[in-house]
């Protein structure tokens, strides 16, 4: 679905992704691993056509993205749904606008319109936010609800989208560990489902090694591994975020501990 | 940031070195006041004066008690709805010329930030993009730097007397600051949303209606109600040089020396004004 030759991205002097080669098959499931600042965000606006890469190529089921724009660009970007931390949903627009949003890549600017006053297709959002476990939240303000649901409005963006290839960027970094635990599963259930390519930046190892049966280690703008879950080691991952120690420490490393141990783990304070 | 974790010592940052800027740009606002002052001959005390005291009390009486036979009052009917008219209809210019050249002057629209990220590296495209963009932007610097009044006095020559060149110069220059002022708020808008619009493959001008109009529309409203606001007090202005309503029977007064009419005109303004305010509010409360 995805082949990168080179792939660079740099920002005046720094270089955030440096000469990235990779291929992911249709529907496989990828999980990106690395320490904060490692370029994945970046390398996730490249995916996803937001940025375009300093140099190298970029492939996307065959063809080549790097120099696409205008209507080509936006034909391509509507097979890759994209899901983010937070804050990616409109928040004064009702729950049914964010979800019908998936749909704006195949309406005209008219029909868009006209659905803003009386919201076109609402039986195809109902069913996408049933998919995800909070149909009655159609009618609610999407800045009414909590993270955990508006996380889940965007997987239903998505759905509604429906496209090839769903990119995730830190989609539970913002939510308690047990919920991160239920939407990681839920979008791999979907895109599994809908026999669709997924691709996600995760912050917490267990999560990727729990779920997607490729992990890649990303660090420096470069990818460090790309192993089975099974073949990652301690060592690959201490290597990994050696240095990260800057960073606040529970962050990186007891949220592997907290993760494992959260079903009998007390309440802290 | 990348491979800068273990540079990053633990040293407390030093103490930003001391700025010059804002001492120097008071002092600067300082030395315009006083020279400003001295070049206009402000002379406050001159309203107290004798002179000064008599023509004050002179003016007070003369304009109390306000004029309100009926025969006037009824005269009023008139130029009351003209200025609500006027007032009504030239924002409603101002709109339709504001909204679509704000969005057009709104730089993270045309041209900067994430919705043209791919064009990194295409300055040709980029190019491209400005040249409309600063172009809606010098119109709407022209049709606010003329002040209304030159319009209205201006369109006056153009259509005649009576209400329409009053409607048209509001429109227009109103036009310029609603413009401009949409503009800048539409460039505060946040921008993840828009990323997430853009990334679902939606055009230019679905992004503007699902991204940037729900983010921004409690400050328009308010603010093109506040314009209405102007917009009334404005027409009052643009009666002297005879764009109709309220003002043109103020100016008459004035010219009359009929100080209780003048009191009475005011009086009208004032609660056609405050009950704008008391409407925007309510707007302004269902809305946000």
């Amino acid at each position: 679905m995805y082949r990168l030759g080179g792939l660079t991205k740099r920002f005046g002097d720094l270089v955030a992704v440096d000469r990235v080669d990779l291929k992911v098959a249709p529907r496989e499931g990828v999980a990106i691993i690395g320490p904060s600042g490692a370029g994945k965000t970046t390398l996730f606006r490249i995916l996803n056509l937001t940025l375009r890469p300093s140099a190298g190529r970029l492939w996307i089921g065959g063809r080549e993205a790097t120099s696409l724009h205008g209507s080509a660009l936006r034909d391509l970007r509507r097979r890759i749904g994209s899901i983010y931390q937070q804050h990616n949903l409109v928040p004064r627009l009702r729950v049914v606008h964010n979800v019908l949003a998936g749909r704006l890549g195949a309406w005209s600017a008219l029909r868009a319109m006209a659905s803003l006053v009386r919201p076109a297709e609402v039986d195809v959002a109902y069913r996408a936010l049933e998919q995800v476990g909070i149909p009655e939240k159609l009618w609610a303000r999407t800045d009414e609800l909590s993270g955990g649901q508006q996380q889940r409005v965007a997987i239903a963006r998505v759905l509604v989208q429906n496209p090839d290839i769903i990119l995730a960027d830190e989609p539970v970094s913002s939510v308690d560990p047990s919920l991160a635990n239920t939407i990681v599963r839920l979008l791999r259930d979907l895109a599994a489902a809908g026999g669709k390519t997924l691709l996600m930046n995760l912050h917490t190892v267990d999560l990727a090694l729990a779920y997607f049966p490729r992990v890649i280690g990303f660090r420096e703008g470069r990818i460090h591994f790309d192993r089975t879950p099974a073949e990652v080691s301690e060592e690959m991952l201490a290597q990994l975020y050696a240095g990260e120690s800057a960073a606040p420490p529970e962050e990186l490393f007891h949220d592997r501990h907290r993760f494992l141990s959260g079903a009998c783990r007390p309440l802290q304070a | 940031m990348i491979a800068t974790a273990s540079s990053r010592a633990l040293a407390a940052p030093s103490r930003p070195e001391r700025r010059l800027f804002p001492y120097l740009l008071a002092g600067c606002l300082a030395v315009t006041f006083v020279l400003s002052w001295r070049a206009a001959q402000v002379r406050p005390l001159l309203l107290l004066q004798a002179e000064g005291r008599r023509n004050i009390l002179k003016f007070l009486a003369g304009a109390s008690p306000p004029a309100l036979s009926s025969d006037f009052l009824q005269f009023l009917i008139r130029p009351f709805f003209e200025t609500v008219w006027i007032s009504v209809l030239g924002t409603a210019i101002a709109v339709a010329i504001g909204l679509p050249l704000g969005l057009l002057a709104a730089s993270n629209i045309a041209w900067t930030g994430i919705l043209h990220a791919t064009d990194a590296g295409a300055p040709v495209r980029r190019a491209a993009k400005i040249v409309p963009y600063a172009a809606v932007r010098l119109v709407l610097s022209v049709f606010r730097s003329i002040p209304e009044y030159v319009w209205a006095f201006m369109f006056v020559r153009a259509v005649g007397l009576g209400p329409v060149p009053g409607i048209l110069a509001i429109g227009v220059s109103y036009g310029g600051m609603l413009g401009k002022v949409y503009s800048e708020i539409l460039e505060g808008v946040s921008e993840q949303p828009l990323e997430a619009l853009q990334a679902t493959g939606a055009g230019r001008l679905q992004i503007v209606l699902y991204g940037f109009l729900p983010q921004v529309l409690p400050q328009f409203v308010s603010y093109t109600l506040y314009r209405w606001e102007c917009a009334i007090r404005a027409s009052a202005i643009l009666g002297f040089v005879g764009a109709g309503g309220l003002g043109q029977q103020l100016e008459v007064a004035m010219r009359m020396f009929q100080f209780n009419e003048v009191t009475t005109l005011v009086g009208i303004l004032f609660v056609l004004v405050a009950g704008v305010d008391w409407l925007s509010a309510a707007m302004r409360r269902r809305i946000v």
